[in-house]
């Protein structure tokens, strides 16, 4: 009795290793070798930064799909290098780029209108009247950046006021999305001259508002010259595809809001 | 004419201190009318008026300034005659910038020529009375502000059989409504019936709360000689007995379903106020360009009732009643429970404005708020049997879905959660941004056909 059991399960159980062996041969999804290694040489750190689901996703995406090879922020030159190489194509080197929130107006330089005691979220405060700041373009200190943050980069100081700690950001945009207010700017880390105001608004009513706001005085933008600082209405604007190369800026500014500061520094 | 006592209590439901000693003994007074009105175009919910007048134009009182901005909107009119000074953007109680023609009066207070009135409503078609209320831009004087026309054109498969005029105003401080059943009884009784009469409804009740015996004796005397299905309906006094679906639940003992209207059970819910504007739009022609709020608090020299023109700022409303004796820590645009806090006095009234609430410092609590801990209070109090300690978190967590599935949607913002919550937390703003989070999907997809 027991031998016939043993016999028929014994069978079955080769029967059925047969069959999947015969599987595993024939029915197998041929996948490309490469999409794992660049899955491997990827940081992992799963920020989405690059558009895609995932470091697995934009690895797949990036053999089978022919992505962009240049689109990992926190991999920088060095992971796009060894992609390059596993793909067979150029490396388009790009500068590693980090958040940087511009805007200055911290408690002592920029007033509230009234007291917010609701939830501590920008969108929610942003949603009550345009926000509890005087300024209607600037930072609200509650931190909607700082907790969409992957790696903890944005610190929210006392002054209530985000800043980006350069060194630990990685470059993912997520803040930037995140912001109701859009004040945060991927910037290129070799640049030094930032306009640290967002305000559209006219002189006269930035100046009631933030202590270190742009006026709109037009005077960095003469000096610049080459256009490497815009006038956007009210609003002087850096545009980080050109050199700026005179820091008489920073000293000339009335505003006070062209500020230079290194975007290398490891500041954690 | 009968009257009823109604021993319904709201599911949940609070107690708060009702405070409406202040001012429930006070005529409404008429304010002179200030030195520039400022009118918004977003006096209602739906789309915002558009202007209609230019600068340094000349408007007589009841001359259109803002055109309605499709079906779920209303009409603005100048509030007195006058020189149109500017269009400005101007704050809102709601907390929005939204544009408003600023007036100044010429003192002269003259009407328009082109008044329609209908004295003889009673032969007049439905269509013809719902487009003069329509005219003359009556929106919901609650507090919601939904358009009038839109609630008296229900789709013909939806009969209405059952008005109710809603005179609990079981909001605390608040006494406009109170003062406006015991004053105007009579026009209150007109504008009811003609309602009844757009929609055919046979019966008519009249809610009160059991704490104002002189606005349910006014009302019993003016509804004497009514004929049909008439009652007053003498409500427990419990916050909020005043909201539309409970009230509706209360009379009538159906209840309304989950994302519906009161007009799926056959019923309807009109404010006093609103009643009687619409008594004034179809008997004299006249359309809305005023209203009573109540300006009340202990900061102010002299609380009362006031009837002032649309657009006067809450400055003006303030300096009426005697001005501020000392400092004000919270002004609210409505009442304490629902109303809304505001920072400034330049914010103007609107038609939904039913009260002006200034709370000393003594009166306001600073509080931080801490993490739920899940004791159900709010689950007790909430009048639309929600779960709001679970949808704050959902919320919080930005699980919009969640909070979809937790039927955030059936929220009537009553404010009872946040009240009852130990731990002081933002409950009914949570509420909001899920609503709001919920409402902007849908337009997305609406738009995506």
């Amino acid at each position: 009795m027991i031998l016939t059991t043993a016999t028929a399960i014994g069978l079955m159980g080769l029967a059925c290793g047969g069959a999947l062996a015969l599987a595993a041969r024939f029915l197998s999804v041929r996948e490309d070798p490469r999409v794992e290694r660049a899955a491997e040489l990827l940081p992992g750190a799963n920020c989405g930064g690059c558009g895609y689901a995932g470091c697995a996703d934009y690895a797949k995406a990036i053999v089978l799909e022919g992505a962009a090879i240049n689109l990992c922020a926190p991999g920088g030159g060095e992971v796009i290098g060894k992609i390059a190489q596993l793909m067979g194509v150029e490396a388009a080197a790009a500068e590693r780029k980090v958040a940087l929130v511009l805007c200055g107006g911290d408690s002592g330089n920029a007033p509230r209108r009234f007291a917010y005691n609701g939830v501590a979220d920008c969108r929610a405060a942003h949603a009550v009247d345009g926000g509890d700041k005087q300024c209607r373009y600037g930072c609200l200190g509650y931190g909607s950046c700082a907790r969409v943050c992957p790696v903890g980069a944005i610190e929210i100081t006392a002054g209530g006021l985000a800043v980006v700690h350069p060194g630990v950001c990685i470059g993912c945009g997520a803040c930037v999305k995140a912001c109701p207010r859009s004040l945060i700017r991927m910037v290129p880390v070799s640049r030094t001259i930032h306009v640290l105001c967002s305000s559209r608004d006219k002189g006269p009513i930035v100046k009631q508002a933030c202590k270190v706001g742009c006026i709109g005085c037009t005077l960095c933008a003469k000096l610049a010259d080459n256009g490497a600082i815009a006038m956007d209405g009210f609003l002087a604007v850096v545009d980080y595809d050109k050199e700026l190369t005179n820091e008489a800026v920073v000293e000339k500014c009335p505003g006070k809001c062209i500020v230079q500061r290194s975007m290398e520094g490891a500041t954690a | 004419m009968k009257t009823l006592r109604s021993s319904f209590k709201v599911p949940g439901g609070v107690h708060p201190d009702y405070r409406k000693q202040a001012t429930r003994d006070k005529p409404v007074q008429v304010m002179p009318l200030p030195a520039l009105l400022r009118v918004s175009m977003a006096q209602h919910m739906g789309a915002p008026a558009v202007p209609t007048v230019k600068k340094g134009a000349v408007v007589a009182r009841g001359e259109v300034i803002g055109k309605a901005a499709g079906f779920i909107s209303a009409a603005v009119h100048a509030p007195t005659s006058g020189t149109v000074k500017g269009i400005v953007d101007a704050p809102t109680a709601g907390g929005a910038v939204a544009p408003a023609v600023e007036i100044e009066p010429d003192g002269r207070d003259r009407w328009t020529d082109s008044l329609k009135a209908r004295p003889d409503w009673r032969n007049a078609e439905a269509g013809e009375l719902v487009a003069m209320a329509a005219a003359a831009g009556i929106a919901g004087m609650g507090g919601a502000g939904f358009p009038t026309h839109v609630k008296l054109s229900p789709p013909p498969d939806k009969p209405i059989d059952t008005l109710i005029v809603n005179g609990a105003e079981c909001e605390p401080c608040l006494t406009a409504d109170h003062r406006l059943m015991i004053e105007h009884a009579d026009a209150i009784r007109e504008g009811a019936c003609i309602i009844r009469h757009i929609l055919g409804a046979r019966t008519l009740r009249v809610a009160v709360e059991d704490n104002k015996p002189e606005a349910v004796a006014a009302m019993e005397k003016a509804l004497g000689g009514v004929e049909g299905d008439v009652a007053v309906v003498v409500l427990k006094t419990e916050y909020p007995q005043g909201a539309e679906k409970q009230q509706i639940y209360a009379i009538t003992g159906r209840e309304v379903p989950s994302g519906g209207l009161p007009m799926d059970v056959g019923a309807l819910v009109e404010n006093v106020g609103t009643c009687m504007a619409i008594r004034d739009a179809v008997v004299d022609g006249r359309p809305l360009t005023e209203r009573v709020t109540t300006v009340t608090g202990t900061p102010l020299a002299r609380p009362g009732n006031v009837l002032a023109r649309l657009g006067t700022s809450y400055a003006d409303l303030a300096g009426f009643c005697g001005g501020l004796m000392s400092p004000a820590a919270k002004v609210i645009s409505g009442g304490p429970m629902m109303g809304l806090a505001q920072h400034s006095l330049d914010v103007t009234t609107s038609k939904t404005t039913s009260g002006l609430l200034f709370l000393s410092p003594d009166e306001v609590e600073a509080f931080t708020s801490l993490p739920c801990i899940s004791c159900g209070r709010c689950v007790e109090a909430c009048p639309a049997y929600l779960m709001p300690c679970e949808i704050s978190r959902m919320v919080e967590a930005e699980d919009w879905e969640a909070a979809g599935w937790y039927d955030v949607m059936d929220c009537i913002e009553c404010g009872c959660c946040a009240f009852e919550c130990p731990a002081r937390r933002p409950l009914v703003q949570h509420m909001r941004q899920g609503k709001a989070w919920i409402m902007a999907k849908r337009r997305e997809q609406r738009e995506k056909g």
